[in-house]
């Protein structure tokens, strides 16, 4: 457990996600008032990062803004592993109809480019949080497929399955204790990627006003307010932009180092 | 003996080191010898002893930035050291060839046989395409590839792996070169493919004058090839010599350990059971032979394996519609019995079938039709946990039938976990007192699997497989892949173990020394028929079967006096097994050639 910890990239990734689902108990300004007096105003000892064009604070909202991408993003990703591995998994290893049903399904799903499908949904079904964690997971569930039948196909011919079978283990068991943790690696990598992926097309839906609701804040809305002022105050641009890259780069990162954890290969001292 | 013509290699003080993590570790040291044209030197040593590393460095295919390497190669008067790397590639496939192992991986899948020995042509010589397909038919047909013709358009999948092998040697010989360099060619072969691969190099050799490094771990080998011999331990050369004075007159004990673990076939002439291997003390260089032992065969007890006529195929759907093309017949008509404290072996080539009824009978396979009998009850209706109990297996190899995630002692204790058998402490200290039985420390429970060799694991398995105290344990080539020493190692506690327990082994493998050694009763199984089963002494001393027969010739002698006094094996391309889907399995009669030796009538195809 400790290990987990022994990055930079794991240290600031849990300082910012923490500081960030802490948002709203930390002494912050309320991310939705105004101060239209002093709007556009620069990084002051009250204001860290300044103000925006309705004179909000900047630093407060960037952080809101990510505790709704951690969450959604989160969420959808938790979602689609869970949903996708258990499709994977039981097509890997019980094959049949069942297994080219499944996944020609998920390659109908992979049709879809994922934004428009979220478009899509967010008109059918209106914006907002409750549309976005479904349609994100259901984007990324095929990704969780692949990546766990293809794993399974591999470790179901390893002869140490075998052995589990003989030993008269139930199905059960073989999948859960033997096959399961015999593929986190690559599932833990996927999900880094869909974390990434997600928090990306959650800020772009939100930029285009499918995503958050206004006033709530979110990254992807604060860069398309900022596009029409971005001559004269860039840094209202930048901010949510820098924030979003730093994240995701922290993220595979952790996941990298998570999956050489997991390793049991990896050297013991 | 071949005639040895004038000097081509000599390597002088050769010493190769390589970076891991920042430390320079010496892997060999000091090699010196030479090859004269028409010349076979054999490089032997187990997993480790650097045989491998050294032609690497003499091809200079290590990669540079991790390795070292001093000394001279002076081969035709110029120091293959000194040479650029551009000059290297026109010595490398021109001059010098090489084989590998593994015939299924080291030709390019997406390319055509032809194409591939054409493109070894065109890359040094200077020919159109129309005379690059000619000289590639032509290798092929020297390599004795049949139909060459008709075959130069295929793909390597559309080859069997003893072909495959054929179509290295015509590609590393295309251009005629000066030495091959052949790293362990007959490895991964059956022993008929091994034995027509090795003629074939002879007679190539003999055609065109080159000389041969050959690698090695199978001293047989080493006796039927090779007219001096390098004898590696750990990264040095120990011994070198004659073939015939290395093997009449060892110098060095490690030498004597690994010739007297060889094993041979006729050894076992006048034993009436079973017998260990001598074991031998590397350090004083004694060797004790295996101590007296009483048969562990207890013929008058209840049988522990009845199979009945057991039959397993496996359909084949055409890729559009799933219908069923054509089966594979991987067991037909099995019928066999094991009976307490007997090993009963059975031998036959890769794609018989041996290792599918080694699954039937565990019950990894379900079997289409006949009976397979454990204890008395239909295998079919025993649950998955009593069957645990009374059957188990040790498969081939040690590396995949270890779960990585699990430490060595969680591994062996994982049955009891399964079914809830013991406690925690409980599980421990059986955990310890069979890593002690097999031979390891007990506090190697705490350690993963990556950190054994492959003898330590697959005594490892041994353990797992001995935890629900088995009645029947089934070892499908539980020790093809191990090197010598460890063989013999890992067949004298099997052996240790049946006396102890009253095991009953089904050993399936198809290297026909050791089943002479371990066996009481041996099967021996051709396109998924046994076409013969008998007491092990009839079926070694009295082969009735064309099949046996032909199988018993091709293992190599390893005694060098003995070279050239057998007739080579026809070169066939194996049967297969696949049939179509109406095909009706011929009727096959037994005829009982002296007590308990039955033979299957051979059928029209042996005519």
């Amino acid at each position: 457990m400790k290990q987990i910890f022994s990055t930079p990239s794991a240290i600031l990734l849990s300082i910012l996600v923490v500081g960030a689902l802490l948002a709203p108990v930390l002494p912050l300004h309320d991310p939705l008032a105004m101060d239209v007096a002093n709007r556009f105003a620069g990084p002051s000892a009250r204001h860290w990062f300044g103000q925006d064009e309705y004179g909000r604070d900047v630093f407060s909202r960037l952080l809101f803004a990510l505790r709704s991408a951690i969450l959604i993003s989160g969420s959808a990703a938790l979602l689609a592993a869970a949903i996708g591995t258990a499709i994977g998994v039981a097509a890997g290893y019980v094959r049949g109809f069942s297994e080219a049903l499944s996944l020609r399904v998920m390659d109908v799903i992979l049709c879809f480019p994922p934004l428009l499908l979220a478009m899509l949904a967010a008109t059918l079904y209106g914006a907002g949080p409750q549309t976005l964690v479904p349609v994100l997971a259901l984007v990324f569930v095929p990704s969780f497929t692949r990546v766990a039948h293809a794993s399974v196909m591999t470790v179901r011919t390893m002869d140490y399955v075998d052995a589990v079978r003989l030993m008269g283990a139930s199905t059960q068991h073989i999948l859960w204790r033997t096959i399961l943790p015999a593929i986190a690696g690559p599932l833990f990598v996927q999900f880094s990627f869909v974390v990434a992926m997600s928090v990306v097309l959650e800020s772009g839906l939100s930029y285009l006003g499918l995503g958050v609701l206004p006033p709530e804040p979110s990254l992807g809305m604060m860069v398309g307010a900022a596009r029409a002022t971005f001559i004269d105050e860039p840094w209202l641009l930048l901010a949510p932009c820098l924030l979003l890259t730093i994240v995701i780069v922290l993220l595979n990162a952790f996941c990298d180092h998570l999956r050489h954890l997991l390793d049991p290969r990896r050297s013991q001292n | 003996m071949t005639n040895v013509g004038s000097e081509l290699l000599q390597v002088s003080d050769l010493a190769v080191s390589f970076n891991s993590g920042g430390d320079w570790r010496n892997v060999v040291r000091d090699v010196n010898f030479s090859v004269s044209a028409g010349e076979t030197v054999a490089i032997v040593g187990e997993s480790g002893s650097g045989k491998s590393v050294t032609s690497l460095a003499l091809t200079r295919l290590l990669p540079a930035d991790v390795t070292r390497v001093s000394g001279e190669a002076i081969f035709r008067g110029q120091n293959l050291f000194d040479l650029t790397e551009q000059q290297m590639e026109k010595v490398r496939g021109d001059r010098i060839s090489m084989i590998f192992q593994e015939p299924m991986t080291s030709l390019n899948p997406v390319m055509t046989i032809g194409a591939q020995i054409a493109e070894a042509i065109s890359v040094h010589r200077k020919v159109s395409r129309a005379e690059a397909k000619e000289e590639a038919l032509a290798m092929m047909e020297r390599v004795r590839i049949p139909s060459a013709r008709t075959r130069f358009n295929e793909f390597p999948h559309q080859f069997s792996g003893g072909m495959r092998q054929r179509v290295m040697i015509a590609a590393a010989l295309a251009c005629k070169p000066d030495l091959l360099i052949a790293d362990e060619p007959t490895t991964a072969l059956d022993v008929t493919i091994q034995a027509q691969v090795i003629e074939l190099i002879k007679e190539l050799q003999a055609e065109t004058g080159m000389g041969v490094i050959f690698i090695t771990h199978d001293m047989g080998v080493v006796a039927e090839v090779a007219d001096r011999t390098l004898v590696m331990y750990h990264g040095d050369v120990i011994e070198t010599g004659s073939t015939l004075q290395i093997f009449d007159r060892p110098a060095k004990t490690y030498t004597r350990a690994l010739l007297a673990a060889v094993p041979k076939l006729g050894s076992m002439n006048d034993a009436p059971a079973p017998l260990p291997y001598a074991s031998f003390d590397l350090a004083s260089g004694k060797m004790t032979p295996a101590p007296e032992r009483p048969d562990t065969l207890r013929p008058d007890e209840p049988p522990l394996l009845e199979v009945e006529g057991a039959t397993k195929r496996f359909d084949q759907p055409s890729p559009v519609l799933k219908r069923v093309i054509s089966r594979v017949h991987a067991v037909e008509n099995v019928t066999l019995t094991l009976r307490r404290g007997e090993t009963l072996s059975i031998v036959g080539e890769s794609g018989c079938g041996k290792s599918t009824t080694g699954r039937v009978i565990t019950g990894l396979y379900d079997y289409q039709s006949g009976s397979v009998k454990l204890n008395g009850r239909e295998l079919r209706s025993i649950s998955a946990p009593d069957r645990a109990r009374e059957i188990q297996m040790i498969f081939q190899d040690p590396y995949a039938s270890l779960n990585p995630r699990l430490r060595v002692g969680e591994a062996i204790t994982e049955p009891l976990r399964i079914h809830g058998l013991a406690t925690r402490e409980k599980e421990q200290a059986i955990a310890a007192s069979l890593l002690e039985r097999v031979g390891l420390k007990a506090e190697m429970a705490s350690r993963y699997p990556h950190e054994f060799s492959g003898g330590q694991r697959q005594r490892i398995c041994v353990a797992r497989a001995l935890v629900m105290k088995p009645s029947v344990i089934v070892a499908d080539e539980a020790v093809s892949a191990l090197d010598v020493t460890m063989k013999t190692q890992i067949v004298n506690l099997m052996m240790d173990l049946q006396q102890e327990m009253g095991l009953g082994f089904l050993f399936i493998s198809h290297d026909m020394a050791v089943v002479e050694r371990i066996s009481h009763t041996v099967a021996v199984m051709y396109l998924g028929e046994i076409v013969e089963i008998g007491p092990r002494a009839a079926i070694f001393g009295n082969p009735a079967h064309p099949y046996t027969k032909r199988l018993l010739s091709a293992v190599p002698v390893p005694d060098p006096s003995l070279r050239g006094q057998r007739n080579p094996p026809p070169v066939l391309e194996l049967n297969s097994p696949v049939r179509p889907r109406d095909y009706q399995p011929p009727e096959r009669d037994y005829i009982e050639a002296s007590p308990g030796h039955f033979v299957q009538v051979p059928g029209p195809e042996w005519a």
